[in-house]
Order: C-alpha cells, then sequence, then structure tokens
C-alpha cells in the first residue's frame, strides 16, 4: 500500500516494487535504448521471441526490429557486426544466447574489439553480454563461466553482477563505456533475487568492487551466483564465533585492488571464492594480487574455493559435486582461521 | 556505366605507379634492414587495389588488407604514413604500436584489418548496418584473399550481409596463393564468385589486372549496394608475384606460371592502352613516374629521420580513460 506523501493524494509515491535480477537486464536495456538511439541489440531470437531467457522480452514491440536485430546463428558475425558498427559511432548490445557460445567470437572480442584502441586509435564501445553460470543443470554447454578467458586480455572490462541492482547499473555503465565490455550475468540468478530499485537513473561504476557483508576474522572474496553462498556460509560461520567479510568483485577485469587489499589488511586472511574452474581463474588473479601487494599483512595462506579443473557435468549428482557451496566454504574458512 | 574522365585514366595509372614505387623503396629499406617486422609486397596486384577503390565516394569505407597498399592510397594515405608505419617511427599514424598496413583513418573511411584473414567481412558488414541505420548513404568495401575465403568469419560475415541486405561489397582478390597453399588446395569450387550463389546475392569474376575492368565492376557492385540492392562479391583474378613476405623466396611457384603473369603486368599493360588511346603520351607518363620519385626521395628522406617512439608509450592507449596499462602491482606500489 502507497502512503501518500505530504502533498496530497496526487503526489502519492508508486508502490515500490520489487525487480528481479532478468527484469532489471532488461530495465537498462531498455532504458538505455530509450536515452541514447545509437544504443541498438543484436543477437539470436532477441527480437520476437524476446531470448532464450525472455531477457529482452517486449523490446523488439517498443523499439522496432531494427534496433532489436534477430540474427543468424553467427557468434562471429554477431560479435563482428557489433565491432564495426561501434567503429561507426553506434553503441550495439551484443547477445549470446549463452556465455558458452562466446568462444564462437573469440578472435572478434579478443583481437579485433579489444585491441583496435591501442592498435589504431579507434574506439570500440561495444557489449557483449549473456546468461553464464551453472546450478541449472545445463551440461557442459550451457553451464560454463568464461570470463577467465577474456581476463587475458588487455583493453576488455568484464563485469559480473549479483544483485538486481548490480545487474541494472553495471549494464548501464557497460553500455555508457568507451571501451568493449563483457557483461556475464548469472542465469541462476534471474528469478532468484531481487529487490526495490532506485527510481532514479543510476550506474554501478565499472572497476568498483563492494563490500556485502563487514566480518574481522577472513575476507571472502567472489562474485555472481557465489556471492549469496558467501553470505550463506557467512551466518553458518557466525555461529561458530568466526566473523566473515564478503567482498562482491563485481568487475573481474580490471580489479579493484585496493577494495580487496583492504579488506585482507583487515582480517589477514583471504579466501578466493568462484565457480569457474581453478587453474587460470580470477582466483588465479586476486590470489597474486594479494601476494605481491599484502604479504606482510597476511597470517595464513590464501585459499582458493573453486570448481575443479573438470568440464561442467550434467547430472544433479555430479554437477552439485562440481559446484563450490556453501559448505565447501565453510571448511575452508574453518582451516584458514586454525592456521 | 560510369565513364572515366581523362583526368581519372590518369589517376588509376598515378595510384598503381606510387603503389609500385612506394613498394620499391620499402624493399629497399627492408634488404638495409631498417624496416621492423615483415614486408607484405603487392607486385602484380597493384590494378585490383587502385581499380576496387577508386569506384567509392566520398563518406564511403574501405576495410583493406596487407596487399592493399594501393587502395589506401587511394582513400588518402600518405607515403609518409606508411614509411613511418613501417620503420615504426613515433610519428607514424599509430605511435610505433603497430606496423606496415595496419592502421585505420576514421576521417578518411578506413577501418585497419587485423592479421586473422576474414575478420574484416563481418566488421564491415557491421558498419554498413551502422550507416543504413544512421540514414546515411555509405557503402562499405572490404577484400578477401582467395585463402581467407576458407574462413568461417568470411561465410558469417557474407551470409548476415546478404540476409540484412547491406550495403557491402567484398573484393576477392585471387592471387593464386594463400601464403604457398595454391587455390586448388584452397577450395574445390571453380571460382571464388561462384561461392556468392550460396549467399543469394551477385558474383563476378574480372581480371584484375586490368585496372578499368576492375573499377568498372567495382563501381557496378557499389552502385548496386548503394541502391538497397545488398552485397556483391566481386572476384579479381590476379597473382602474387612476390613470396608470402619479402622473406619468401616462393620456391614453391612454377617459374612459368609467374613468366606469365608477368607478361600482364597491370601497370605496363595500363600504360600501353591510354598511351594507344591517345589519353597520355609515353613521355607523360615518365613524367609522372620522375615526380613521384622525387616525392618519395623526401618522403623516405624525413621517414627515415623521425625518431623511434619514447619506451613509457608502451603502456598508452589501451583503455579510453587515458590510464596507462596496468603495470605490475608491485612497481607500483614501490615508485
Amino acid at each position: 500500500m502507497s502512503v501518500a506523501a505530504p502533498g496530497g493524494p496526487a503526489a502519492a509515491a508508486p508502490p515500490r516494487v520489487e525487480t528481479f535480477y532478468v527484469d532489471a537486464i532488461r530495465e537498462a536495456l531498455s532504458e538505455e535504448m530509450a536515452r541514447d538511439d545509437r544504443v541498438f541489440l543484436l543477437g539470436e531470437d532477441i527480437g520476437v521471441y524476446g531470448g532464450a531467457f525472455k531477457v529482452t522480452d517486449g523490446l523488439i514491440e517498443r523499439f522496432g526490429e531494427e534496433r532489436v536485430l534477430d540474427t543468424p546463428i553467427s557468434e562471429t558475425a554477431i560479435v563482428g557486426a557489433a565491432v564495426g558498427a561501434a567503429m561507426a559511432g553506434l553503441r550495439p548490445v551484443a547477445e549470446m544466447q549463452f556465455a558458452d557460445f562466446i568462444s564462437c567470437a573469440f578472435d572478434m572480442i579478443t583481437n579485433f574489439a579489444a585491441k583496435s584502441r591501442y592498435r589504431t586509435g579507434c574506439a570500440v564501445p561495444l557489449v557483449v553480454r549473456g546468461p553464464a553460470g551453472g546450478g541449472v543443470h545445463g551440461g557442459p554447454f550451457h553451464s560454463q563461466n568464461p570470463e577467465a578467458y577474456f581476463a587475458h586480455t588487455p583493453g576488455l572490462k568484464i563485469v559480473q553482477p549479483s544483485t538486481a541492482h548490480d545487474a541494472k547499473g553495471l549494464l548501464k555503465a557497460a553500455i555508457r563505456d568507451d571501451d568493449p565490455v563483457l557483461y556475464f550475468e548469472h542465469k541462476f540468478l534471474y528469478r532468484r533475487v531481487k529487490e526495490v530499485l532506485p527510481a532514479e537513473d543510476y550506474v554501478v561504476p565499472i572497476g568498483r568492487a563492494a563490500v556485502r557483508r563487514e566480518g574481522r576474522d577472513v575476507s571472502v572474496l567472489t562474485y555472481g551466483a557465489m556471492v549469496w553462498t558467501a553470505l550463506e556460509a557467512a551466518r553458518t560461520l557466525e555461529a561458530e564465533g568466526i566473523d566473515a567479510e564478503v567482498v562482491d568483485l563485481r568487475t573481474l577485469f580490471p580489479l579493484d585492488e585496493e577494495t580487496i587489499l583492504q579488506s585482507v589488511a583487515r582480517t589477514s586472511r583471504a579466501v578466493v571464492l568462484h565457480e569457474a574452474t581453478r587453474t587460470g581463474g580470477i582466483g588465479a588473479e586476486v590470489a597474486a594480487v594479494i601476494a605481491e601487494r599484502c604479504f606482510e599483512c597476511l597470517d595464513a595462506p590464501v585459499v582458493r574455493v573453486t570448481a575443479p579443473d573438470t568440464p561442467v557435468p550434467f547430472a544433479p549428482a555430479l554437477e552439485e559435486a562440481f559446484l563450490p557451496n556453501a559448505e565447501k566454504l565453510c571448511r575452508a574458512v574453518r582451516v584458514l582461521v586454525g592456521f | 556505366m560510369v565513364q572515366l574522365t581523362p583526368e581519372q585514366r590518369i589517376d588509376l595509372y598515378r595510384f598503381m605507379r606510387r603503389n609500385r614505387s612506394l613498394e620499391e623503396r620499402l624493399v629497399h629499406l627492408y634488404r638495409q634492414g631498417k624496416i621492423v617486422g615483415g614486408l607484405y609486397r603487392s607486385l602484380g596486384q597493384e590494378a585490383t587495389s587502385v581499380g576496387s577503390a577508386s569506384a567509392l565516394e566520398k563518406g564511403d569505407v574501405l576495410g583493406p588488407l596487407i596487399r592493399n597498399l594501393g587502395s589506401v592510397l587511394v582513400m588518402g594515405y600518405s607515403a609518409r604514413e606508411v614509411l613511418t608505419q613501417h620503420l615504426a617511427r613515433a610519428s607514424s599514424p599509430t605511435g610505433g604500436r603497430e606496423g606496415n598496413l595496419h592502421f585505420g583513418r576514421p576521417e578518411r573511411g578506413v577501418v585497419s584489418s587485423i592479421s586473422m584473414l576474414g575478420a574484416l567481412v563481418p566488421v564491415m558488414a557491421g558498419i554498413a548496418l551502422a550507416a543504413r541505420m544512421q540514414r546515411l548513404r555509405t557503402v562499405a568495401m572490404t577484400y578477401i584473399g582467395d585463402g581467407a575465403t576458407s574462413t568461417g568469419a568470411f561465410h558469417e560475415g557474407l551470409n548476415f550481409a546478404a540476409v540484412q541486405k547491406l550495403p557491402l561489397v567484398v573484393i576477392a582478390e585471387n592471387n593464386g596463393w594463400a601464403y604457398s597453399t595454391p587455390f586448388r588446395k584452397q577450395t574445390a569450387a571453380k571460382c571464388l564468385a561462384d561461392r556468392a550463389a550460396a549467399y543469394g546475392i551477385p558474383g563476378e569474376t574480372v581480371d584484375g589486372n586490368d585496372v578499368v575492368a576492375v573499377f568498372e565492376a567495382a563501381r557496378a557492385a557499389v552502385d548496386r549496394a548503394r541502391a538497397g540492392g545488398g552485397p556483391t562479391l566481386v572476384e579479381a583474378k590476379t597473382y602474387r608475384m612476390k613470396g608470402h613476405a619479402e622473406h619468401d623466396g616462393q620456391s614453391y611457384v612454377p617459374r612459368e606460371e609467374l613468366e606469365e603473369w608477368r607478361r600482364r603486368d597491370p601497370i605496363e599493360r595500363y600504360a600501353e592502352r591510354l598511351i594507344a588511346a591517345g589519353d597520355a603520351t609515353a613521355s607523360a607518363l615518365d613524367a609522372i613516374d620522375r615526380a613521384i620519385a622525387e616525392e618519395l626521395d623526401r618522403d623516405v628522406a624525413d621517414a627515415e629521420a623521425s625518431p623511434s617512439p619514447a619506451p613509457q608509450h608502451a603502456l598508452d592507449g589501451v583503455y579510453a580513460s587515458g590510464e596507462s596499462a596496468a603495470e605490475p602491482a608491485f612497481l607500483r606500489r614501490l615508485v
């Protein structure tokens, strides 16, 4: 129920409705398209069908088929055309139906888009977005977290929101950014997390992490759906007298090193938690940053809790064994605290 | 059919000669060890580059490849820009961050290629798409070698452009060789123009060593694209008279084949044609050659006198913010 504002019933505030993560993404696309006619979308089944996950549902009716472009099954052409359009002054947002398929556009992203400004001074302000992550029994090709492939490519920026607020704000920031941004949304969160979003226009700046829970004993550095896993673990640990801090990286490249280091300087212990597989993952980079810049403030080794180095398995029992969870995180934290 | 004015006919000659003469200077610098990296020749292919790019109008956009020196000269690149790029000088268009013809000039409508061949086709389709969305009359033109028509990017880009009926012209430069791989090991198709049928677009084969024929075919494709008729694939049959790059002695190329194509040299053929048609005298063409040589003397001297980039600029320009690329974290902490 809304409450009448002092100005009388005419000025009544609208009811504060909670927005799901998936709808927050659509709001960001829709608002940016309304705000800036250079912004357009292209991808497979995003127009008439509204996207495999309905992220772009209704946008073709509002903005027309020229700005919500259904394409052939052609990730190279989708991202390639986005690169060309970005060079020509537009702000394309390319959808990968699943983030797994971004491998098909690897060359366009890493060699064309990422290096263009450095090589030739030509800006490529595009966004490539798509659903990443497991937990929905998608198997090896519909569950991957491909961020680390791209974190080795200077010129790119990589973000992954964990909340509906950030899903909207980070996407708006990505669209307004003058460099290519990869925006990985976690499909597990689409219709599982929601919150009341600010009524006014806002962005979440790229390059800034957020402390989701303050704690004294250990820093859990994580992102995406694992932020919620970390918060769940923190509640369990609290009952055991362990006070965990949870840092949501939000931007995976370039990392917000200052927020990471400030947190670890306070707690003296660090666990990096991610759903992507272990070797060469974002966690390895975070651990290296801590080791290089904050070695003397550590009371224990930096530990990674990640998926193991295997493809994502299909059967629920196997996938559950593969994915990190609160219990696995709690075990690692207990070892660290007792080190 | 658009008729070339006498002035335009001479321009075609001038650009082909500038292409060849500039490249001869680059060879000289290469042999002196002054060129940084490889040198990729376009000897014998000048008519394909110059004829096709000359079919564009102001406001059109070109995506050239490494052997399209003639094309970028038509688009307004200067010899100094090309020389400083090859010499890796601070005054080069990329400040030494890139080499050879890998530089773009948005104000002149030129997009830089990357070394991954085929990649320009979808990107140029994107340029054409953006132009149409902005209600511009722009046509995008790009090149593809016989070798790169085997890539997925070529297929995806041309298919996308065809479905969208984009104003895109793709010049398939069939020079017979992809590094050491001959055409017959690249494709089972008889000719590259046949591939157009797979996309539902027009395909045409022209003599790539006949600058006027290339111009006319390219102009027809450009006009069709501008009128909303969608993409065209124009195959220009030519020959790579040198190895893949200057280090490559092309031992795998049959000598008699080279000899046969030498007799079809595009510049000699065109000069004879101009003289026979009364468009120019031999001495007038000689005067053009001399003027180009004198200009190149100055350009080479200037380029050689330019300094190398200062090392700290290696970190510039990765992101828009103007921040340097992230140096190792411990350095940042110590400094």
